[in-house]
């Protein structure tokens, strides 16, 4: 917060924010313009008392222009999101903590005795690869028809996958905290697939809604009166949506009921009441309803005749 | 990732993203010591007025780099009551924005902007202004040559007493300057300094806002004269609603670590007796392809010397043979 010789105006360079809390509008100012143009002069004032500042610093020539340092901001704002949270230490680094275990950096170039080479240590033509092993050695321990190189690849395996038990159990208690590495994403997945069991099908928005709303009908009230989850949808309505005209008619307003009936009148003692009915149409809703009856069910579940087949002793007996 | 039957009877799988890309998406939104700049996030709400929707058309213009803008209308939102923010949090956390703006009109409140604040993609604070006297930046008649260039840094000045006093007026004026601040840069281009906000309390509920645009002129010193001339959309805001932050929650956002993340420096090792100890990696000297010098008769030293002797002595012979003359 600077302090100026004239007015005393709070100034952050940082965010090239000026403040001037001593300004008072002269009481009623005569129009838009003036006003505007009023605002307009004192915010000239306030640049221009940081800009003498900023232009006073020192500057480094650039290819764009004078590049000038600026001083961290002063004004606190709110963080965007919270502080990154401390990661818990993981089983291993606990234990090498309380051991005195120091971390020793690998070289990617190791000596290989067997051919008296430098070679690497990961990838192609590493030290001791698990295929290149030409001979290994018989112990007492060993059982007689064992295959020691696939014991070897079998044990391997199993070290591989208690490395990626032991990877998720950290990745648990560090989100446990609060402190999941941020590329990471523990997902919670679908059971697996063992032998008969399905794997239960994932609900989608809409039915998971109709299955809330299923279960909210159970209650007394009928679901009407249950509390809602903020953002919650409305329960809809099931069934015919029936519009039940009233009884007795409003004062004032037309009587409906009465209404509909001189409608349904007025269109079958009408002049042109013989063109209302569709008499083609009439005659095959009636022709297929006869038919329906005589086959008694639906023509689709029929067998359908195939008629290039022909009937062995059709002819035969005329 | 890697499919684990832990002792739990729920299986947690471990995903990580496939490409670099996606990892560098990820650590970009993840908390950190030092944060990026607030992101905006422009939307409306179920009706919008013309005025409404050029003042979000116009914000979304002079924060070009650093907003997002829906175009579609969100019946759902609605910021002051308890369950219309959840679409908001969720916009915010797939978008990355920490400001919204979101814009609506009603009988009920004309010309509705409500300026919102997330913390953890929740929302942390609101607040509502009406919109009056509104004139959009096309409106303006200016030389085009000072318009302001896009996602320049601006000046932002606030004028008025009621900007100390009335608490309302300290929430907008911390509001409006979250909103124009744009990113915190170190270094700064002098040259690229030519837009302001101007905001003036002219009483405790109306704030004038405007954008100008600035002109450096030359006076008797390094520090330029500055000149402003109004360019952009200008508007009365006047205060409705608001809601202050949660007192907890105000204290653990203003939080901030004193401690300067590390840079590694590599390659630079300090020794007791020798000091401070750099490392240069020089590349594997290809002998077969080192370019070779330039033997062609003209290019050699000793001809080009000769050459240079030879114009001096002639230089010097004709002088004599003019002065003979």
């Amino acid at each position: 917060m600077d302090t100026e010789m004239d007015q005393i105006y709070q100034i952050d360079v940082g965010n090239l924010l000026a403040f001037n809390p001593n300004h008072r509008f002269s009481s009623a100012p005569s129009s838009r313009e003036e006003l505007v143009k009023e605002c307009v002069t004192e915010g000239t004032k306030l640049v221009q008392a940081i800009a003498d500042t900023l232009f006073n610093f020192p500057s480094t020539e650039s290819v764009d222009g004078p590049l000038v340092q600026l001083p961290p901001p002063t004004t606190k704002l709110p963080r965007e999101k919270h502080l990154p949270r401390p990661k818990p230490p993981t089983k291993w680094e606990e234990f090498a903590l309380k051991k005195g275990i120091q971390k020793r950096k690998k070289d990617k170039i190791v000596y290989d005795e067997t051919t008296d080479k430098f070679k690497r240590r990961h990838g192609y033509d590493r030290v001791k690869d698990d295929n290149d092993i030409p001979i290994i050695e018989a112990k007492a321990s060993d059982e007689p028809g064992e295959d020691p190189f696939a014991k070897r690849l079998d044990d391997k395996k199993k070290r591989v996958d208690k490395q990626q038990q032991n990877r998720l159990q950290n990745l648990k208690s560090a989100a446990k905290a609060g402190a999941l590495p941020s590329h990471v994403q523990l997902a919670a997945s679908a059971l697996p697939i063992t032998g008969t069991k399905a794997q239960p099908k994932k609900l989608g928005k809409e039915e998971l809604g109709d299955v809330a709303g299923l279960a909210a009908t159970s209650t007394a009230s009928g679901g009407k009166f249950d509390k809602k989850l903020p953002g919650e949808k409305p329960t809809k309505k099931q069934g015919k949506h029936h519009r039940y005209l009233p009884v007795v008619p409003r004062y004032g307003w037309v009587d409906e009921e009465k209404e509909q009936t001189n409608k349904v009148l007025g269109k079958l003692l009408s002049k042109h009441s013989h063109e209302i009915l569709n008499v083609g149409k009439a005659i095959n809703m009636y022709n297929d309803k006869k038919e329906k009856k005589k086959s008694g069910r639906s023509d689709k579940l029929k067998p359908k005749k195939d008629i290039t087949k022909k009937k062995p002793y059709a002819n035969k007996a005329k | 990732m890697g499919q684990v039957a832990g002792k739990s009877s729920v299986m947690m799988e471990i995903r990580t993203p496939k490409t670099h890309k996606a990892k560098r998406v990820l650590e970009k939104r993840a908390p950190k010591l030092v944060e990026n700049g607030k992101k905006t996030l422009i939307l409306h709400g179920t009706k919008t007025s013309a005025t409404v929707s050029s003042v979000l058309m116009e914000l979304y213009r002079l924060k070009k780099g650093g907003a997002i803008k829906y175009s579609r209308r969100n019946e759902n939102i609605r910021p002051f009551e308890s369950g219309g923010e959840t679409s908001l949090e969720f916009f915010s956390l797939k978008t990355d924005c920490s400001i919204f703006v979101y814009g609506s009109h009603s009988k009920k409140r004309p010309d509705n902007l409500v300026l919102g604040r997330m913390y953890d993609h929740h929302v942390y604070d609101l607040i509502e202004v009406g919109i009056e006297n509104f004139k959009s930046l096309l409106s303006f008649s200016y030389d085009k040559k000072i318009a302001p260039h896009e996602g320049s840094k601006p000046f932002i000045c606030f004028t008025g007493e009621g900007f100390e006093n009335v608490q309302e007026l300290k929430q907008l004026k911390e509001v409006l300057t979250d909103l124009f601040r744009g990113e915190v840069v170190e270094n700064l281009n002098l040259t690229g300094l030519d837009r302001a906000y101007i905001c003036t309390a002219v009483s405790p509920a109306k704030v004038f806002l405007t954008h100008c645009a600035i002109k450096l002129k030359k006076s008797g010193t390094i520090v330029p004269r500055i000149e402003l001339v109004e360019v952009g959309p200008s508007m009365d805001l006047v205060i409705r609603r608001n809601r202050f932050p949660n007192e907890g929650l105000r204290k653990e956002a203003m939080k901030s670590s004193k401690d300067k993340p590390k840079k590694k420096v590599k390659n630079v090792d300090q020794d007791d007796v020798l000091g401070k100890l750099g490392r240069v990696y020089i590349p594997e000297q290809e002998v077969g392809k080192i370019p070779l010098p330039d033997k062609s008769k003209g290019v050699k030293r000793e001809r080009r010397e000769g050459k240079v002797k030879k114009n001096k002595e002639e230089g010097s012979a004709s002088k004599k043979l003019k002065e003979s003359e």
